[in-house]
């Protein structure tokens, strides 16, 4: 059974078509891409399934239970965690309290969040900065810190928001290594928006290609790589992988 | 230390102490909502007003002590700031918007006041003169030693209060809201009702200043004690002293308190007597701290103590 189903999804802005008809699914326990030019529509995506906006019209189901319409707090307590695109930690607390809000969500002691908490910045190499406060950090880390506050909610699917964009090529690989790791040895899932086609190539199981909020592709990296409508709208002729 | 000051201090100081022991309580009531969950409210004098009205109503009137007239007081406020929260939280109005909101409803309810003659209207109500010598404990009224000790009492009680608050999953979720709401809202917490409870504890330890203001002062005028002038005098402590911090409201009021009776006792002494000059002084001494120490003068405390 499907993870997450997104059915015949539809968003206007102002008479703007930015998602027209979207389907897709997720099974479990896969890691899977939604790609596209700027503009595509894939964020408006997000946002629906993270609960920002419901859609016009369509349905998306979690679990085998509808979520549109649901509020953003209540899609995160059904398991699903997000990241910003624009990173947005809370600065004025410390590396490790940003990370302990999100365990708090499952823990109600601040002894069981610390712990949780702990644990995760261990997994994202932040726990040296644990003490820090998070408006000192470098973008790459609070990349991290974004994804290290929504893992600590315990999510079965996770959303991640172009959290490769401006990382150096070995950062993205890290960070690549620690997704990967993160779906082997926890079985999450996940859902990622990505223009660094390197990190997208090198975990993505499944890809979705998305022009004008209409999706137009549907594979495996090996065959998005080769279909003519992808590399006419997106990647371009040239692209070597 | 404070428990032994009545020893050595006299009736001059003890008022003074009291005094900033009211403001470092109350302080620490709006810091729950500012400080803690980022809520901005301007008109805090409404919860001190109508918890004071409250008890001191059924005093007057029936010679019913605080002890019942707190719980109606407490009642009264968290009912009206859960109404304020629920008009500006659903509706989405927040930021100087939300400030603007608790201003009105202090100043509806000011206006108000002055139309309730049972209350005494515009030309105040006054509550019996207490006997000085005598503790009458259910009734709250004796020496001013005693309302030092309730005092102290009440800002020690809100001290560990806010502390454990802070250290609990309520602090770090405030905390987050006021950080950022949209990134709080994504890691499953329910803004809607942590701001409401924000409210409602901010505004039940507010009612309890003013039963206690009733009680200390015996007259109250809803001119005076739901003007703006009173929420601006109880928010400037805790900026004064550092918003969101636990010793910030405390240092504040103290810092404040002293300051202006400083200031009254300086001039005095100079034999200066020149209408307006003690809000002069006072002002350039706040705008001093705010320029030189925007975050307060706790935080430049703890920063130089190394805490």
């Amino acid at each position: 059974m499907s993870l997450l189903a997104v059915n015949n999804i539809s968003k206007s802005f102002r008479g703007l078509k930015a998602v027209s008809d979207a389907s897709f699914e997720i099974t479990e326990g896969s890691i899977n891409a939604l790609i596209g030019p700027n503009g595509a529509g894939k964020t408006t995506i997000f946002n629906m399934v993270a609960g920002v906006f419901p859609p016009d019209s369509g349905s998306i189901s979690f679990q085998g239970k509808p979520i549109h319409g649901l509020r953003p707090d209540q899609i995160c307590a059904a398991g699903i965690g997000r990241t910003f695109q624009i990173v947005k930690p809370f600065a004025g607390l410390s590396v490790l309290d940003n990370v302990m809000v999100g365990g708090f969500l499952r823990e109600r002691s601040a002894q069981a969040a610390r712990k949780v908490a702990l644990e995760i910045l261990d997994k994202l190499q932040l726990g040296a900065k644990r003490d820090l406060p998070a408006s000192s950090l470098t973008l790459p880390d609070r990349k991290r810190l974004e994804v290290a506050r929504a893992l600590a909610t315990r999510p079965r699917l996770l959303l991640l928001d172009e959290v490769m964009a401006g990382l150096r090529p070995t950062e993205c690989d890290q960070m690549v290594e620690v997704f990967r790791e993160l779906n082997r040895r926890d079985g999450l899932t996940i859902l990622l928006i990505e223009h660094v086609m390197r990190a997208v190539m090198a975990l993505a199981q499944h890809i979705g290609v998305l022009h004008h909020g209409e999706v137009i592709a549907r594979g495996t990296p090996q065959e998005i790589v080769r279909n003519p409508q992808v590399l006419e709208c997106y990647l371009g002729e040239e692209t070597e992988l | 230390m404070l428990i032994a000051l009545p020893l050595f201090a006299g009736n001059y100081a003890l008022s003074v102490v009291t005094l900033i022991l009211y403001f470092a309580y109350t302080g620490q009531a709006w810091n729950v909502m500012m400080g803690f969950a980022g809520q901005l409210s301007l008109g805090h004098s409404l919860y001190v007003g109508v918890g004071a009205y409250a008890a001191g109503g059924l005093f007057f009137h029936y010679g019913i002590g605080p002890w019942a007239g707190l719980p109606l007081a407490i009642l009264l406020c968290v009912a009206l700031g859960l109404v304020i929260g629920f008009l500006a939280f659903r509706f989405g109005i927040s930021g100087v918007y939300f400030a603007l909101l608790t201003i009105a409803f202090a100043e509806f309810t000011r206006i108000g006041f002055d139309h309730l003659d049972w209350l005494g209207g515009p030309g105040g109500m006054f509550l019996k003169v207490a006997q000085r010598d005598v503790w009458d404990v259910l009734n709250f009224r004796g020496p001013p030693l005693m309302y030092y000790y309730a005092m102290l009492g009440l800002c020690c009680f809100a001290f560990l209060l806010c502390f454990c608050l802070l250290k609990s999953k309520a602090g770090y979720y405030w905390q987050a809201i006021r950080e950022n709401e949209e990134a709080a809202q994504a890691l499953g917490i329910n803004t809607f009702r942590w701001k409401m409870l924000a409210v409602a504890i901010s505004s039940a330890m507010t009612a309890v200043s003013g039963v206690f203001f009733a009680f200390y002062y015996n007259n109250l005028f809803p001119e005076q004690i739901f003007h703006i002038s009173r929420s601006i005098e109880i928010i400037l402590g805790p900026i004064i002293g550092g918003v969101g911090t636990l010793f910030g409201p405390i240092l504040g009021a103290a810092v404040l308190t002293l300051l202006s009776d400083g200031i009254t006792d300086g001039l005095a002494a100079l034999g200066w007597e020149i209408p307006g000059i003690k809000q002069v002084f006072y002002g350039v001494v706040l705008l001093a701290v705010v320029m030189f120490l925007p975050n307060g003068i706790w935080p430049f405390i703890a920063k130089k103590l190394k805490l």
